[in-house]
């Protein structure tokens, strides 16, 4: 009599065990209040939008760097590739890409764009694939960023090193755009 | 009748298990790839494309946006290098460098990731900001009431997260040994 409610303990554990897995990798699918959710009202798909600095009384998602002014782009490649530009703070500016479900999978610094401003297209495999041979122009003209997945987030940071300096911080990332690029200009 | 209670029994300790230990899992915040120098921890790997189901959950959960791989890493420390959580009524040292990294910042959050509020509206030093000794190494005191030097107000909140985010590092997934990383002591006192 026992063993067989041990036995049915023992599915029970077992059946734990899968519910338990099942429940992680389901997770970050069904998140309501996951990062991208909660940028969702802040930010226009294909368009460049500041993120507010948290404070104290309020802030988007939670652990923000106050010392960050934080500019997002969501981003969604049906419409084509995307180009992207970002005027470079005078301290510390990176770019970095996430998919929708919050997967950072590319990220690019000031130091390693090495010039006024990081530039960079960003598009599906398929997108790439479908671009024209162009002798003219080399890899080391053209920073292409592909994405695993068509929607996903594209991140803007500008580190302000003391707070007198969040302002000149703030209107770098203003001054980005992050914008479908028109079918013809992609030959270019 | 007999094999419809066992099924239901089996269900429910599956259900109890299943969820209570999923639940448990995510609010302590396990993550595997854990890197831990000292009082200080990260997760290099939940800014790359390598994160493993339990970070992304538990990141899915929280709503925070991991830094990314390219960008820097972010250490946390709920508890100082002898395992005391860090109390806003106590006053806790941090003293000596940081690892190599173009930027630095340090910011003071409660356990949920929100900034706590105080009179001098200070929540956080970034490496420029921060007043060193001759050979580069710093103090920063962050404790209820004003010191002289590095302050960083806690404001009385019982139980707070420092996190230390490393901008343009080398430090990362490969790093292992707190001397590729040396990060500096945390040493509560309180009294």
């Amino acid at each position: 009599m026992l063993i067989r409610w041990m036995l049915w303990l023992l599915a029970g554990c077992l059946l734990g065990g899968i519910v338990h897995l099942v429940s992680v990798l389901v997770l970050p699918s069904t998140a309501t209040q996951d990062a991208y959710s909660r940028l969702l009202p802040i930010a226009a798909v294909n368009t460049v939008a500041a993120v507010p600095q948290p404070s104290p009384q309020s802030e988007v998602m939670p652990f923000m760097d106050p010392a960050v002014a934080l500019a997002i782009c969501r981003y969604d490649l049906a419409a084509g590739p995307i180009k992207l530009s970002v005027p470079l703070s005078p301290a510390y500016t990176s770019v970095s890409f996430y998919t929708r479900r919050g997967i950072a999978y590319y990220a690019i610094n000031d130091r390693a764009a090495g010039r006024r401003q990081i530039e960079l297209q960003l598009m599906t495999a398929e997108q790439r694939s479908d671009l024209p041979e162009d002798e003219e122009v080399t890899a080391a003209d053209r920073l292409i960023v592909e994405s695993p997945s068509n929607t996903g987030l594209i991140v803007m940071k500008a580190l302000a090193p003391e707070p007198g300096l969040m302002p000149a911080a703030r209107a770098a990332l203003s001054r980005a755009v992050c914008q479908t690029e028109p079918a013809d200009a992609a030959t270019r | 009748m007999r094999l419809l209670l066992g099924l239901l029994f089996a269900l429910a300790v599956a259900a109890v298990i299943g969820l209570g230990t999923t639940w448990l899992a995510l609010s302590q915040g396990a993550a595997f790839g854990a890197v831990t120098i000292g009082a200080w921890t990260a997760w290099p790997r939940s800014g790359t494309r390598d994160v493993d189901p339990y970070a992304r959950a538990t990141i899915a959960r929280s709503g925070e946006l991991p830094v990314a791989s390219g960008d820097g890493v972010a250490f946390v420390a709920r508890t100082d290098d002898d395992g005391k959580p860090l109390d806003g009524r106590c006053s806790v040292a941090i003293t000596g460098t940081t690892p190599q990294a173009r930027f630095w910042t340090l910011t003071l959050y409660d356990p949920q990731g929100r900034l706590i509020g105080n009179v001098v509206d200070r929540q956080g030093f970034t490496s420029e900001e921060i007043v060193r000794h001759a050979d580069g190494s710093f103090e920063i005191v962050v404790a209820p009431r004003a010191r002289p030097g590095n302050w960083l107000p806690t404001n009385g909140a019982v139980r707070y997260v420092l996190v230390l985010r490393l901008y343009d590092t080398p430090v990362g997934v490969a790093t292992r040994a707190a001397r590729e990383a040396p990060m500096p002591a945390v040493t509560e006192s309180c009294s």
